[in-house]
């Protein structure tokens, strides 16, 4: 037997196939007896709906991309035919539309919750540096997925985001010129547009699988944010948080399926079902919802290429936090002066993504420019500076104690492991 | 486990069944209504690659004006992607499809085989002997058959008496569509539906009243 792997299988398949390729092992162990803190709340279920959106949304894509005419003059009309002739198109465009902006909620709750519970924290310091990664891959496919419609808003966002880069020194306008393959935002643009946007969601699912690989090494952190000190911390991950998952993932069906059927056109620009018309700008130029905070913070600082390195800024800054943040203690729940300054932080994000709504007159440009302001004292002052003067609470001594404090029956915990006397 | 052990085990034997069956029950509902779930949402996405409505309606039928062909033309349209051969057939092309040098070279020479409708279903293949309307898709690999009208001793072939000749693998049929035995076509030219809806136009693609055939329903296209 040299150089079969020892399966334990007993199907003969199943074994035939796992000695020569041991998925099936593997599989078992990754996904069904993979031991997981067993103090997960549901702020734990947003990895697995991220997941199931990315399929969500390639899968709507590829039947799409079917119909769709990468062409100036026939990509408009071609997203109308997908609405009122192709069979069904109406529902699949509307998946994938608003399947854009449940992605976007569910990786910010995602996101949240890392920086809440302190996921970011040695050993998961690249665990987080490829979500920030993979953040930054569904901002560019997203963009590029919003102009292939090429209605109002999808020709002017797509001018105004590609002239951001102008705002480089030297390089700056052949960065522009180089994007465009023209003169302007026109048919090269849509062109290459809409090969990234089909290529890049399948980059998005090779580093989600490097995500996952590194997830399964250090293991997951858990709402205490303490790390799993005995069998008594953990559950096998299938059944109980294959159950689990499936309690969220079936709210997260429930309101795309809102959205779908009763709301389609909520969270969309109505300006973006007009073609495109280089010869007319709308009178303000905003992109979809999930970009506003970011938008907000370009608008606010009075300086062209001070803006756009602040915009960059803004997210490229979480690639950093785990040096930045001081504090050895992960979850918030144990840091008294903390804790207000990251809830204010998801309020300050809320702010500006009202104010990225609006055109920057009047009062707008204030607040604005004062959410900014803690936006980047958040992550560049409190983030380092809190940690070494906050007086962290006490730890709980392990996962099990203030989970079996809790009452009521236990499941038991991994299989043929005896349950210690307490 | 409880102490009257010997009460459990003795209505082991009568729940155990039971307990089983309703496991068994709600496991198959769940996966029934598992897969329901999941075909309702396979199913639009299998039906957006059926035609869509406006390929639907660009398969309407269309009228063609017959005055124009000469005695001896055909002309040729597109008709749902496929090639439609309308002919003016000359009194001695007719001739010929009745002769019995033609009718001993045909395979199907009295067009047996549901390749056209049953008032195509004679020995000229059509509505009116004059006019021909066909499919002009060889039955063998799907080639398109050359028009050589005309009887001749050398074109296309020695001893041609008018007709179709595929150039990919040199099936032959007649000027009815009626394919010649010993090649490799196996079925007659198809005859798509049609209708005159005064003397001079037919309209492709529409039954005559009181017909109903499609080109779905033939034996190959």
């Amino acid at each position: 037997m040299v150089g079969l792997f020892k399966s334990e299988y007993k199907n003969p398949v199943v074994r035939w196939i796992d000695e020569r390729m041991p998925i099936f092992t593997m599989m078992d162990k990754e996904y069904r007896n993979f031991p997981t803190p067993r103090n997960f709340n549901y702020f734990w279920n947003f990895g697995a709906l991220a997941l199931v959106n990315l399929i969500v949304m390639i899968g709507s894509g590829i039947f799409l991309a079917m119909f769709y005419t990468p062409n100036t003059s026939m990509a408009f009309g071609s997203v109308q035919r997908i609405m009122r002739d192709v069979n069904w198109g109406w529902l699949i465009r509307y998946i994938h539309m608003n399947g854009a902006s449940m992605f976007f909620i569910v990786v910010y709750i995602h996101t949240f919750r890392g920086l809440y519970y302190g996921s970011y924290k040695r050993p998961r310091e690249l665990l987080w540096i490829l979500g920030v990664l993979i953040l930054l891959l569904m901002m560019a496919t997203a963009f590029m997925g919003y102009v292939l419609p090429w209605g109002q808003m999808s020709y002017w966002g797509a001018t105004v985001i590609t002239n951001l880069f102008s705002a480089f020194p030297f390089v700056g306008k052949s960065i522009v010129t180089w994007l465009w393959g023209g003169y302007s935002v026109g048919n090269a643009t849509l062109n290459r547009f809409f090969s990234l946007h089909y290529l890049l969601p399948f980059v998005i699912f090779g580093v989600v699988f490097l995500h996952v690989v590194a997830l399964h090494i250090t293991g997951s952190n858990n709402p205490l944010g303490i790390d799993v000190k005995s069998k008594q911390d953990t559950v096998p991950f299938h059944p109980y948080y294959t159950i689990k998952d499936s309690v969220g993932l079936g709210v997260y069906l429930i309101v795309f399926a809102c959205l779908v059927f009763f709301l389609p056109k909520i969270l969309g620009d109505p300006l973006n079902f007009q073609q495109a018309n280089p010869l007319q700008t709308p009178p303000d130029v905003v992109p979809e919802w999930y970009f506003l905070p970011f938008y907000a913070i370009l608008r606010s600082i009075p300086n062209k290429l001070g803006g756009v390195v602040m915009m960059f800024t803004s997210v490229c800054v979480l690639f950093v936090i785990p040096w930045l943040d001081t504090s050895p203690v992960r979850s918030a729940r144990f840091r008294p002066l903390f804790r207000p300054f990251i809830l204010l932080l998801v309020v300050d994000v809320l702010v500006l993504g009202v104010v990225g709504a609006h055109p920057p007159v009047g009062s707008w440009i204030l607040i604005g420019r004062l959410a900014t302001t803690y936006y980047f004292l958040f992550f560049f002052v409190l983030m380092p500076v809190v940690g070494k003067f906050e007086r962290p609470l006490p730890l709980p001594e392990s996962i099990s104690r203030p989970v079996l404090r809790g009452g009521g029956p236990l499941p038991a915990p991994s299989a043929g492991q005896p349950m210690e006397k307490p | 486990m409880s102490s009257d052990a010997a009460t459990d085990s003795a209505s082991h034997g009568q729940h155990a069944p039971a307990e089983g069956g309703r496991r068994d029950f709600l496991s198959l509902v769940t996966a029934a209504t598992a897969a329901i779930g999941v075909g309702a949402v396979v199913w639009p996405f299998v039906d957006s690659m059926n035609p869509a409505a406006d390929t639907l309606a660009a398969g309407a039928p269309v009228d063609v004006d017959l005055s124009p062909i000469q005695p001896g033309q055909q002309i040729v349209l597109l008709w749902r992607g496929k090639p439609i051969l309308v002919q003016n057939r000359t009194p001695a092309a007719l001739k010929v499809l009745q002769s019995k040098e033609m009718l001993s070279r045909l395979s199907d020479p009295n067009s047996r085989v549901h390749q056209q409708p049953k008032y195509a279903t004679n020995w000229h293949r059509s509505i009116k002997p004059e006019f021909g309307v066909l499919v002009g898709i060889c039955t063998h690999l799907g080639c398109l058959p050359e028009y050589f009208p005309n009887p001749s001793k050398s074109v296309p072939v020695e001893n041609w008496l008018g007709g179709y000749l595929c150039p990919c693998h040199g099936s032959k049929y007649d000027i009815a569509g009626r394919v010649y035995s010993g090649v490799p076509a196996p079925y007659n030219l198809p005859v798509p539906p049609y209708t005159f809806i005064n003397d001079h136009t037919i309209t492709v693609g529409k039954n005559p009243a009181g017909h109903t055939f499609s080109l779905g329903g033939i034996v190959q296209i």
